[in-house]
């Protein structure tokens, strides 16, 4: 190849490439990596993670930043197990119930930013401390369980051999990107995320748009909360403690810009995958966990500095 | 010059250039400056005035020629050296730091301090301070905050602050346009202190009572070349001005063929009835009516009119007011007062959804700033603004709006290799092209164009007027906003003069002179 086109063509695929190695190097030295109950369960890890970073990918193409997903995971998980009881509702009662929670929350972050011009990483941050004192009062500060055997399924069962869980983030990464890149609002994300004035002056109403991000991310994160709180049995006040940095960490490997405008899905589920597949390696070469973040930092930072140059 | 004045001389400049790319922003200036001397720079938007002095400050680096200090011929690669030979600029758009004391403002980066930690010494900082506002006579305390004060006073504290760095040569950039007529009262005072004692001050104004009142010497520039430089005396309101303008250009006094010409049949030819000396149909069936439109602190009392088929160029001085009216008209700003017609009807424009639903677009005036998305595509900008024209349902035709991007590359002539090229590498003129075919995609009756030629080079600035002039045959309304006289001569069915927030004058294109144009755009 050329070395003129190789920077693009890096930019472009430098990421799957790192993956396919890394995956390589892991299959050669632990033979247990490359089986499909290994790569069925790396899957399983990166669901709820993955919920999370393609929700956010929204609010980071628009500029900004939201800090409160652990707390709505947590939020969302416990008034989804208040309606899980067994014999009480059908299963998808404290689904909506835990989505709509989460969503209910975006749409307030949303608002403060737009009508109240606050920066959103302070009412995202204050969003963070809400949302949990609300899990908290809700579930009188204990797990809630006796989770009907039907909501449990969701974050327990197989279909055709693939974990629930890794379908659900099948289905919201593939209608986030169809919305991001073939409906019109999703245009409009970028376009706000990319020059906010000229987005206004294109007649876009940027108010509305960024209340659509807030709220779809928010709605993720209440979705992964239902997950959570089915995989555990139990509806967690204290469930997702940082969550939302690892969702970060995963859209930002992924290639989205802070600051907005550039990026996407495919990079989102890439990063995702990427901190699982070394997470999961990591554990399998039997590198201790207080090593292993240290890695996932380095990864992080590395992986955005290389961006930074091979798009320069 | 004899040789006895020479010692005076603080500041020299020898044939001085500096080219940005496609412009030739400064060429051939001679400069010289003395003790005691406030030596006013003049000339029209964009004679080279601010390249100037930004030279002359360190902030950008000529290509060409000499700058001498005391006679030692220096080079100012950051406002850093400009600052330690002593030379200052008061900039209105050099902020201070708001939120710090006057004291610390006036000693940023030259604190006094104690001990080997550098520990501030706050009563030593007082104590310069007041000392040099002393000196200035400004009634400001040094404990204030700088977000207290008044810009006149801000400017003052800027001077202290310079004085205290032993400056030499104060430059001040239009140090007056935000200030009121007591405020530039206590400036004038301040500056002739500076003159007594020594001082040499290069004053950039467009305010000519103000060059005649203050100023000893004055230098004309003219597209980026040195015109004429004489003790004011030799000056009246009226000689300056036509240096500032330069004799009459033969393309200027016969502008309309030649456009027309350049585009083909449907030009009006010369011969054609001038449609400006026939009856004006009645107002009512012009496509943008504007009364008394007014906005504070930006533009009062506006009223115009633009019929379908026209194009009426709007020009004045930077900071007229001119951007904020274009701005108002598209919903970006509000107005406070007043009453826009579209056809007739009477229109609320509070956002600028509302004003491309009422067929307006704007071209605005920074294409960076507010113009285009430049991380996106050359494609995805031009459908910015209409995409409800590539899609159902919300949801976007891929192949039909590659349709419509193709028809809006071909027809504003855009080149690039591909739509999916990103517009932050087109060149500006390119990327000019994609702003225009994005505003006029949602096929708007009135178009309001803000600065359309500014920063891109001839041959596309040529084509952007042919695109102008076919707007106009079409049957579009124009509002050509420019600072630019040629293009604005060339143009315009007619012109309208702004001057500090109000429409001054309206002149026939055929008949003005940039010499009259410019005496209108002057403040009185």
């Amino acid at each position: 190849m050329h070395p003129r086109n190789i920077r693009p063509w890096l930019a472009r695929y430098g990421l799957l490439l790192a993956l396919v190695g890394i995956s390589l190097a892991l299959s050669l030295a632990k033979p247990g990596f490359l089986t499909v109950s290994n790569l069925i369960n790396v899957i399983r890890q990166i669901s709820i993670n993955g919920i999370l970073a393609v929700g956010v990918t929204y609010v980071l193409l628009t500029g900004g930043v939201d800090l409160s997903l652990g707390s709505l995971v947590a939020l969302s998980g416990v008034a989804a197990a208040c309606w899980a009881h067994p014999g009480e509702y059908p299963v998808v009662v404290p689904v909506l119930i835990g989505v709509l929670a989460g969503a209910l929350c975006g749409a307030a972050n949303g608002a403060v930013i737009t009508w109240g011009r606050v920066a959103p990483f302070i009412v995202t941050l204050g969003m963070m401390t809400v949302a949990r004192g609300l899990a908290l009062v809700i579930s009188g500060g204990r797990p809630v369980s006796n989770l009907s055997r039907a909501f449990t399924t969701l974050g327990s069962a197989d279909l055709l051999g693939i974990p629930v869980p890794a379908l659900i983030l099948a289905a919201v990464a593939l209608a986030s990107h169809l919305c991001l890149r073939h409906l019109r609002v999703g245009r409009y994300v970028y376009a706000v995320g990319g020059n906010e004035f000229a987005a206004r002056a294109s007649g876009i109403n940027v108010v509305g748009v960024k209340l659509f991000a807030y709220t779809v991310c928010g709605a993720c994160a209440g979705l992964a909360g239902v997950v959570l709180a089915s995989r555990i049995t139990t509806g967690q006040p204290n469930a997702g403690l940082a969550y939302e940095l690892d969702a970060i960490a995963a859209v930002v490997i992924g290639g989205t810009s802070l600051s907005g405008g550039v990026g996407g899905v495919g990079g989102t589920l890439l990063g995702a995958l990427l901190m699982g597949v070394i997470n999961n390696g990591l554990d399998l070469l039997n590198v201790s966990s207080y090593y292993q973040q240290i890695v996932k930092g380095l990864i992080i930072v590395g992986a955005v500095w290389l961006d930074k140059r091979s798009t320069k | 010059m004899g040789v006895l004045e020479s010692a005076d001389v603080v500041l020299e400049v020898a044939n001085l250039g500096k080219s940005f790319p496609g412009v030739q922003a400064l060429a051939g200036v001679f400069f010289r400056l003395r003790r005691g001397e406030v030596h006013a720079v003049v000339g029209e938007n964009g004679a080279g005035k601010s390249t100037f002095m930004r030279l002359l400050a360190g902030l950008e680096t000529p290509d060409d020629g000499e700058i001498r200090f005391r006679g030692r011929p220096v080079r100012l690669r950051h406002p850093h050296a400009a600052r330690q030979l002593g030379v200052a600029m008061i900039h209105q758009e050099l902020m201070p730091f708001l939120d710090l004391t006057v004291a610390e403002n006036i000693l940023m980066g030259r604190e006094r301090t104690r001990g080997p930690f550098g520990w501030v010494d706050r009563a030593a900082q007082r104590r310069e301070a007041q000392r040099l506002l002393r000196q200035l006579d400004v009634p400001v305390s040094p404990d204030c905050r700088m977000r207290e004060l008044g810009v006149a006073e801000m400017q003052a504290v800027e001077i202290a602050r310079a004085i205290g760095c032993r400056a030499e040569v104060m430059i001040m950039d239009e140090p007056t346009s935000a200030l009121s007529e007591r405020e530039t009262r206590a400036l004038f005072r301040v500056m002739g202190d500076l003159r007594r004692q020594g001082g040499a001050i290069i004053y950039i104004s467009h305010r000519l009572e103000e060059v005649f009142e203050l100023a000893d010497t004055v230098t004309v520039l003219r597209d980026g070349r040195h015109v004429v430089t004489g003790p004011v005396t030799a000056f009246s309101r009226q000689s300056l001005i036509e240096s500032m303008v330069g004799p009459p250009k033969p393309q200027i006094a016969e502008p309309r063929p030649r456009i027309a010409g350049v585009f083909g049949g449907h030009g009006r030819a010369a011969g054609e009835p001038d449609r400006a000396a026939n009856a004006r149909p009645a107002e009512d069936a012009a496509a943008l009516v504007v009364r008394g439109l007014s906005r504070a602190g930006a533009f009062a009392d506006v009223s115009f009119a633009v019929h379908r088929g026209e194009i009426v160029g709007l020009t004045g001085l930077v900071g007229a007011g001119r951007t904020e009216l274009a701005q108002a008209l598209f919903g970006l700003v509000e107005a406070e007062a007043g009453e826009v017609r579209v056809h007739g009807v009477a229109v609320r424009l509070r956002s600028p959804r509302q004003a491309i639903d009422h067929g307006i677009a704007l071209l605005t005036e920074d294409r960076k700033r507010d113009g285009l998305v430049l991380t996106m595509s050359v494609m995805h900008n031009l459908t910015l603004s209409g995409l409800d024209r590539c899609s159902r349902g919300g949801w976007i035709n891929g192949r039909r709006e590659e349709a419509v991007a193709d028809a809006l590359i071909a027809d504003f002539g855009v080149r690039i290799a591909h739509r999916e090229q990103s517009t932050g590498t087109l060149s500006g003129g390119n990327q000019q092209k994609v702003a225009l075919g994005k505003a006029l995609l949602p096929d708007p009756d009135i178009v309001i164009l803000d600065e359309p030629t500014r920063g891109i080079d001839v041959g596309a600035k040529a084509e952007i007027y042919g695109l102008i002039r076919r707007l106009a045959q079409s049957g579009k309304a124009i509002l050509l906003n420019s600072s630019e006289l040629p293009e604005v001569l060339a143009l315009s069915d007619r012109i309208l003069v702004m001057r500090q927030g109000r429409l001054s004058a309206a002149l026939d294109p055929r008949r003005a002179t940039p010499a009259e144009i410019l005496h209108w755009a002057m403040p009185e």
